[in-house]
């Protein structure tokens, strides 16, 4: 006789203010493979837990933001922002497709020379840049974007020691109604700093003044925020053409728009809420185009953005170690991924989906991390369905951040999957093991021996 | 293990329990484990019935049931 | 429409406790204004709001999801409830489910579900956050303020705005400070409680009126109806109430529905000055908790909102009474466990 469908026994209690269930199902469809390969697969061949890029999601997002802005501009360039994910496979599917590199540091500056960026294509950010480093980026005539002041002097001092002319753009700063400001970054506009910069540059001689750059957040929730910062650079723009003879090139206008990932504390689901980028290129590119640029010298627009092209082709796949119930009753629930390789758990309320069928029962449940450690929890609450050991799960959302700020703490950081656009699975980064974890290590000799008997 | 002798217990998988005015509901496995306690059938036989009738190992099985007598417990439904 | 089929309304809100949903009030007044033809559907989010148990208020209830699930789960639990009960009308009740269903419009008129909500930009403009930049836009009154951030800001909130401030909390809250180390302390409790920012408001006394309003989408007030409270509960909701004749009220309402082409029912909360001006405090986007009011006072707002939905062209009432008390009482409902296992158990009653 075929047996019937177990589920574990489970009550709930009735309490006027528990989340009702009503309606709310379609949240919990089992998601059971990506782009075609099952998530059981995976797991088996790369282990659990295992990130999973989709190179067709890479692909058609960027494509769709392309479009979203070339519709409506006719010059506009896009840089990838290395921090967001800076695997080397993930950043030349984006170099395919046509971007150039953004980059807030030496290291992600060799990545990108590494991967076969051209120079000439790399925007060179960050409030840190070495003599070294700035000496590489003006051979390499790479767009190097001065943050603050004493990063000017000493771009002046090194143009001493050079015969090219750098081409720079400085970042600016400034209130587009949107709170906090982020003034730490670049020169503030509203007090002059910016404009006293730009006067600098073109008082030297020794630059070339290329571009403006600014990136007044992250995660922004109002497109309008960007047609300001669009207004605030323009007027720059043209005081440098009108005073300094300066033709601007470029405004880059950085990155900071969202996905769809729910930040946490909100109310609504953030798929529902936030603006898209089809919203973000109107208010853009109407701004610039409303500015008064005359049609010949309409400036290129650079685009910096990271998570809105790259969080939704990154999956993470996971199992469930343990359940446990604690002791007011909630039900808690072990995975083997946590704070340690998700990082934005911190401030994300994940979409987690069961990988196998369920049955409609639901339970609020903690979820929390495999680190003997208490700050590691995915989910302060979640409506799951009854999981068991060894029961898999897909955390949508994740392609962003994670796979930069991962830490190597308690435990090592695992395989990462790309899946190319015919269905193949590809190993783009492998798990740590111990040698590789303790090949910088060193002993010294009075502490090579132990003698523990 | 006794549920309290006043609980009442309704095939939807309601369950009342008129001493301290919770209510809860049960998912179907629960409602039938619920009805053959009350019927007084020992755990053994209980767990005997579950396993011949459903997909399940004992081992799975037996961990659910601590779990869900954590669970009566914490409801308040069991006779001390 | 078929004269014998009763026209089947769903109405959400039916929390009529002490601090209450608009629902109960709302459904009262489709009764008086459309007789017994009428089949009323309750929407709920909790197992006790009053309403799911009064069964001559509500004929039937269905639980949906909370706003915080989502478009997608409202929407199929919608279309579950709609195969059921074939809706031809939803009035939402409550500010935190508006943004849903005022994006569920168009899906929900495909359905063959009529609405009567303001736009999203109508919805948005009157937010708390950015109600001063509305006033401005428009030639409103609206007290000053700002949207802060960081406890520093409070002084110069306190420059430009004087003592006393009122300090809000971006969804609820609100508390006067007198001193800074008042404005301060005020400024970490909401914060904690609400998140950022932080909405710092210019203090206006006065007498506190609030007047119910119905705009038909083309810049027309259908319905004004001015009331002041005569006695509130500590959370400062009205007790008791009384309808006012007063033309700078009308024609303040007016404006504002010209304006802003003001589309279904909302509520503004007005400060009178000492001298007589009129600043709006708030705007909630939706019908009061006391709209009964409207419909004994001789304009039933509720029952031409329902009509205009339908299709229905009005012209502006002319006249009401004034001088009409609503005196709100509680009342102790008796009911069964079975009914409380019901709704919580399988989301209908």
């Amino acid at each position: 006789m075929q047996k019937l469908r177990y589920e574990k026994p489970f009550i709930q209690k009735m309490n006027a203010g528990l989340m009702n269930k009503f309606g709310t199902r379609t949240e919990y469809e089992p998601v059971k493979q990506i782009d075609g390969v099952s998530v059981k697969s995976m797991i088996e061949k790369y282990g659990s837990p295992v990130f999973v890029i989709s190179e067709q999601t890479i692909r058609r997002t960027y494509q769709n933001s392309v479009k979203a802005f070339k519709t409506r501009y006719p010059k506009v360039q896009f840089a990838w922002s290395y921090k967001t994910n800076y695997i080397n496979a993930v950043c030349n599917i984006f170099h395919q497709e046509g971007s150039w590199a953004e980059v807030v540091s030496g290291f992600e500056y060799m990545k990108a020379l590494g991967n076969g960026v051209p120079g000439n294509k790399i925007i060179f950010n960050g409030p840190e840049k070495t003599n070294e480093e700035i000496l590489l980026a003006i051979e390499n005539d790479s767009l190097i974007h001065i943050d603050h002041f004493d990063e000017l002097y000493q771009l002046m001092e090194l143009c001493d020691q050079t015969s090219k002319k750098p081409r720079v753009a400085i970042r600016v700063n400034m209130d587009t109604g949107i709170y906090p400001i982020w003034d730490r970054f670049g020169f503030n506009y509203e007090n002059g700093s910016a404009w006293n910069a730009l006067t600098k540059i073109a008082a030297s001689g020794k630059m070339t003044l290329t571009g403006l750059h600014c990136h007044i957040g992250t995660y922004m929730l109002s497109s309008n925020a960007y047609a300001i910062a669009v207004n605030k650079l323009s007027d720059l723009a043209f005081n440098c053409k009108s005073q300094l003879n300066v033709t601007i090139q470029y405004l880059d206008l950085g990155g900071g728009f969202p996905s769809a990932n729910t930040l946490r504390g909100a109310y609504l689901p953030a798929s529902d809420t936030n603006p898209t980028i089809d919203d973000f290129a109107e208010a853009i590119t109407s701004a610039v185009l409303n500015a008064g640029f005359k049609t010949d010298e309409l400036p290129l627009l650079i685009l910096e953005t990271g998570r809105a092209l790259i969080d939704d082709a990154g999956y993470l796949l996971g199992s469930v170690l343990a359940n446990k119930r604690l002791s007011d009753g909630r039900r808690a629930t072990i995975m083997d991924f946590g704070v340690n390789i998700l990082f934005t758990s911190f401030w994300y309320e994940h979409k987690i989906s069961p990988a196998q069928d369920f049955t409609h029962h639901t339970e609020d449940t903690v979820l929390y991390g495999p680190l003997c450690m208490n700050i590691d929890v995915v989910r302060e609450t979640i409506n799951l369905p009854l999981l068991n050991r060894g029961d898999q799960v897909v955390v949508h959302r994740v392609g962003a951040y994670n796979m930069t700020q991962w830490m190597q703490f308690i435990q090592m950081r695992p395989n990462v999957v790309l899946i190319d656009g015919n269905g193949q699975t590809h190993l783009i980064r492998e798990k740590e093991d111990i040698k590789y974890i303790e090949q910088l290590e060193k002993m010294p000799t009075h502490l090579s021996t132990i003698n523990l008997k | 293990m006794n549920l309290k002798k006043n609980i009442a217990t309704s095939e939807a998988g309601f369950i009342f329990n008129p001493s301290t005015g919770d209510s809860f509901s049960a998912n179907p496995m629960a409602a039938e484990i619920l009805m053959h306690i009350k019927q007084g059938i020992s755990i053994e036989a209980i767990k005997k019935i579950v396993l011949e009738k459903y997909d399940v190992d004992a081992s799975q099985l037996d961990r659910d049931w601590d779990d869900f007598t954590i669970q009566l417990k914490e409801g308040n439904l069991l006779e001390n | 429409m078929d004269s014998t089929k009763p026209l089947v309304i769903a109405v959400t809100g039916l929390n009529a406790i002490d601090s209450p949903g608009p629902g109960v009030a709302v459904i009262r007044a489709l009764r008086d204004g459309f007789g017994s033809n009428i089949r009323i559907i309750g929407l709920s989010y909790e197992t006790l709001e009053p309403g799911i148990y009064l069964h001559d208020v509500v004929d039937k209830t269905y639980q949906i999801p909370y706003p915080s699930a989502g478009i997608d789960a409202l929407s199929s639990r919608l279309q579950y409830i709609h195969a059921k009960e074939n809706l031809q009308l939803l009035i939402p009740n409550f500010d935190a489910e508006l943004y849903n269903f005022i994006k569920l419009g168009p899906t929900l008129k495909n359905m063959g579900i009529s609405t009567f909500l303001p736009t999203m930009e109508q919805f948005e403009a009157r937010d708390k956050i950015n109600l001063y930049q509305f006033g401005q836009k428009h030639g409103l009154s609206v007290p000053e303020d700002r949207a802060i951030y960081s406890v520093h800001d409070l002084y110069t909130c306190a420059e430009k705005l004087g003592y006393p401030l009122v300090v809000k909390g971006k969804f609820y809250d609100a508390i006067v400070a007198y001193t800074m180390e008042q404005a301060q302390k005020a400024f970490h409790k909401l914060s904690a409680k609400w998140g950022f920012p932080i909405i710092v408001q210019q203090f206006i006394s006065g007498t506190e009126i609030n007047v119910a309003v119905l705009g038909d989408g083309n810049g027309n007030a259908i319905s004004i109806i001015p009331m002041r409270k005569l006695y509130i509960t500590d959370k400062g909701k009205a007790w008791a109430g009384i309808t006012l004749e007063d033309d700078t009220l009308i024609e303040l309402a007016k404006t504002f529905v010209a304006a802003t082409k003001w589309k279904g029912g909302c509520e503004l909360e007005i400060m009178r000055t000492a001298t007589g001006q009129p600043f709006i405090m708030e705007i909630n986007p939706r019908f009061p908790a006391w709209i009964y009011l409207t419909a004994a006072s001789g304009q039933n707002q509720p029952a031409a909102l329902a009509k205009m939905a339908l299709g229905e062209t009005l012209e502006p009432f002319t006249t009401y009474t004034s001088g009409k008390i609503f005196i709100r009482y509680a009342w102790d409902h008796i009911t069964d466990i079975s009914e409380f296992q019901q709704i919580s158990g399988l989301g209908e009653l």
